[in-house]
């Protein structure tokens, strides 16, 4: 694979991950921590797979990204302002009055965004819409969806999964973000929803399990998504929640705290 | 009056005939297909037609994934479970987002019958009512049922229908227009109004020609759209007849009596009262039985016109 895409990328993750901590970190709330370990997944998204025209957001041929657990809103916004559907300085109206930067993501607010998420548990049949319509039109668009580990507790899940399968929707990759951290504890302590691969491919997915921060091999099982015929794919992406700032890493009173403002800075200062 | 034909059954039939003008109309059930009467599009367009299994909330979020690449989704269970099994999903995934899902639900109220409590929905309009961006349809017969489902699909946005499984009486004719919002006067009267939805307006009807023979005129208005409700109309009612009874088979906290009640507090007081479930579950049984012992009847009718009359008279009851 070609080494200056993935400098590219990994330079790209960083400018994300900074965004997502001066945001957070000047609104004084939202989710560092899930946002940290979905963002190379997100930047290679972004920056390398998805059919977009930040032109025409509305465009019917573009590829779909239903960010399912939408409280990594920071990481989604970064991403679409980086990637030109609005100014990047807009990042730190988060959560402010008036702001198209709900707390968690507004379709009809915000351009490029595909679906209003933030009740967990939704995304996955929304993509799933999105891909039977595709199918219907005879457009070639793919659909990606990002799901949380904790919340693929919730049952709506497993019913679009089941329904995913039986439509044999090739046209849908979902990344899980499989950080191991919930709001309560590690996911293993709080409702264990393990063995996850073997759950999605017993719901009849093709499964790939990657380190879902080595951009390689997330391009790489993207690529292998696109070939399979007849079926979903899930690529199970093993994270760390709240990487790449040291004292947020596997930690999970990072989940829903923003950092203060000398943390920030140390965090920025370990982001270059 | 003579021929009845249950909501549902217009509905599937109304549904056939939007899939043959308008390719971008796909339906969704949830393994109710032939009790909703989608199957009807079902076997007409298969390839628009998503029998989702009992999975209710999934059929919502999927619904939700359709419309928004632009199609008008359609989707169908018992009310029950439409509007309460898969709330979450109506607010969040259907209401927040504007999006172009239409919910056909069937089996309203206790005129379910026989499968009880657990089936029959008593709140479903105050659920749906209370959504911002919804709109809310409980039309009264098969001709309004068209309508309603045309409409809907005109309509940018969620639309809630309310269908039920028994045969109800014919009300209008066919050149009957049904204008989203716009309460229609059935008969009119200036000692009372009946403000009726859904199968309680053909009883209101009933009613109404009752009280006739004692020489007592209403005003029957009946309210296919319960939101956004027809304030003028309903206002206009009570300012013409100073007695209001609100009728329909749903719980009186919360649907069109409840909206009643917001609306005629607010702008002209009159006495009110709201005939319906009171603040009680269903049960098991024949339709017409349930109905008499719920009190959703003409005579339940005709005695709650009576006592409001009475308390517009200042005779305290
Ligand atoms: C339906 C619903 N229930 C509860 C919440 C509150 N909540 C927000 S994030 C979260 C934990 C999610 O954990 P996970 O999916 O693992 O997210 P991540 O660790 O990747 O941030 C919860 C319970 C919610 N947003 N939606």
């Amino acid at each position: 694979m070609d080494t200056e895409l993935i400098e590219q990328l990994e330079a790209r993750a960083k400018v994300i991950r900074r965004h997502i901590i001066r945001m957070t970190g000047e609104c004084g709330s939202g989710h560092p921590g899930g946002s940290l370990s979905a963002a190379d997944i997100v930047t290679a998204l972004y920056f390398h797979e998805l059919r977009l025209d930040p032109a025409r957001p509305d465009w019917p041929e573009r590829d779909r990204f239903v960010l399912s657990k939408g409280h990594a809103a920071p990481v989604l916004y970064a991403a679409l302002a980086e990637r030109g559907f609005f100014p990047a300085d807009e990042l730190l109206t988060l959560r402010r009055l008036d702001s198209r930067l709900q707390g968690h993501p507004d379709m009809r607010k915000l351009p490029g965004v595909e679906m209003s998420t933030g009740s967990l548990g939704q995304g996955l049949s929304a993509a799933n819409g999105m891909a039977l319509a595709g199918r219907l039109d005879g457009r070639d668009y793919r659909v990606y969806v990002l799901l949380g580990d904790g919340e693929i507790q919730e049952g709506q899940v497993w019913e679009a999964a089941m329904a995913a399968a039986h439509y044999r929707l090739d046209n849908v990759t979902a990344f899980l973000d499989h950080n191991g951290y919930q709001i309560d504890g590690p996911i293993r302590e709080v409702m264990s929803p393990e063995p996850v691969a073997d759950k999605w491919q017993a719901f009849g997915w093709h499964v790939q399990i990657i380190n879902g921060h080595d951009f390689k091999q997330i391009l790489n099982a993207i690529a292998a998504a696109r070939k399979v015929r007849g079926k979903p794919s899930m690529i199970v992406a093993e994270t760390v929640k709240g990487k790449g700032v040291s004292f947020m890493e596997h930690q999970v009173g990072w989940h829903g705290v923003a950092p203060k403002p000398d943390e920030a800075e140390q965090a920025l200062a370990e982001l270059v | 009056m003579s021929k009845k034909i249950a909501t549902r059954e217009a509905y599937g039939e109304a549904l056939a005939q939007l899939g043959r003008e308008n390719p971008r109309v796909v339906v969704l059930d949830a393994d109710l297909a032939k009790s909703t009467k989608t199957l009807v599009f079902g076997k007409q367009f298969p390839d628009r037609f998503f029998d989702m299994g009992v999975a209710e909330q999934n059929m919502l979020g999927t619904a939700a994934g359709l419309a928004a690449a632009g199609k008008i989704a359609f989707c169908s269970s018992f009310a029950v479970f439409a509007a309460g099994r898969a709330f979450d999903q109506v607010r969040n995934s259907v209401a927040y987002t504007r999006l172009n899902v239409k919910i056909g639900a069937s089996h309203a109220g206790i005129t379910v019958g026989e499968d009880g409590a657990s089936h029959q929905s008593v709140e479903d309009i105050a659920l749906m009512r209370v959504l911002p961006n919804m709109t809310v349809f409980v039309p009264a017969d098969a001709v309004e049922t068209a309508g309603a489902v045309r409409a809907a699909a005109e309509l940018d946005g969620p639309v809630y229908i309310r269908l039920g499984r028994s045969g109800v009486p014919v009300l209008h004719g066919p050149d009957f227009r049904f204008v989203p919002g716009e309460a229609v006067t059935m008969r009119e009267g200036t000692d009372a109004a009946i403000i009726a939805t859904g199968i309680m307006t053909a009883m209101a009807l009933e009613a109404a020609g009752r009280l006739q023979q004692e020489g007592i005129e209403v005003t029957v208005l009946n309210v296919h759209t319960i939101k956004p409700l027809d304030l003028e109309a309903v206002a206009g009612a009570a300012k013409a007849t100073g007695a209001v009874v609100t009728a329909e088979e749903h719980s009186i906290i919360g649907g069109l009596g409840g909206a009643v009640a917001e609306i005629l507090a607010e702008t002209y007081p009159v006495p009110l009262k709201r005939v319906g479930l009171t603040d009680t579950f269903g049960e098991s049984g024949p339709s017409s039985n349930l109905l008499k012992k719920y009190g959703l009847t003409p005579e339940a009718l005709v005695s709650a016109v009576k006592g409001v009359i009475a308390r517009k008279q200042g005779k305290v009851l």
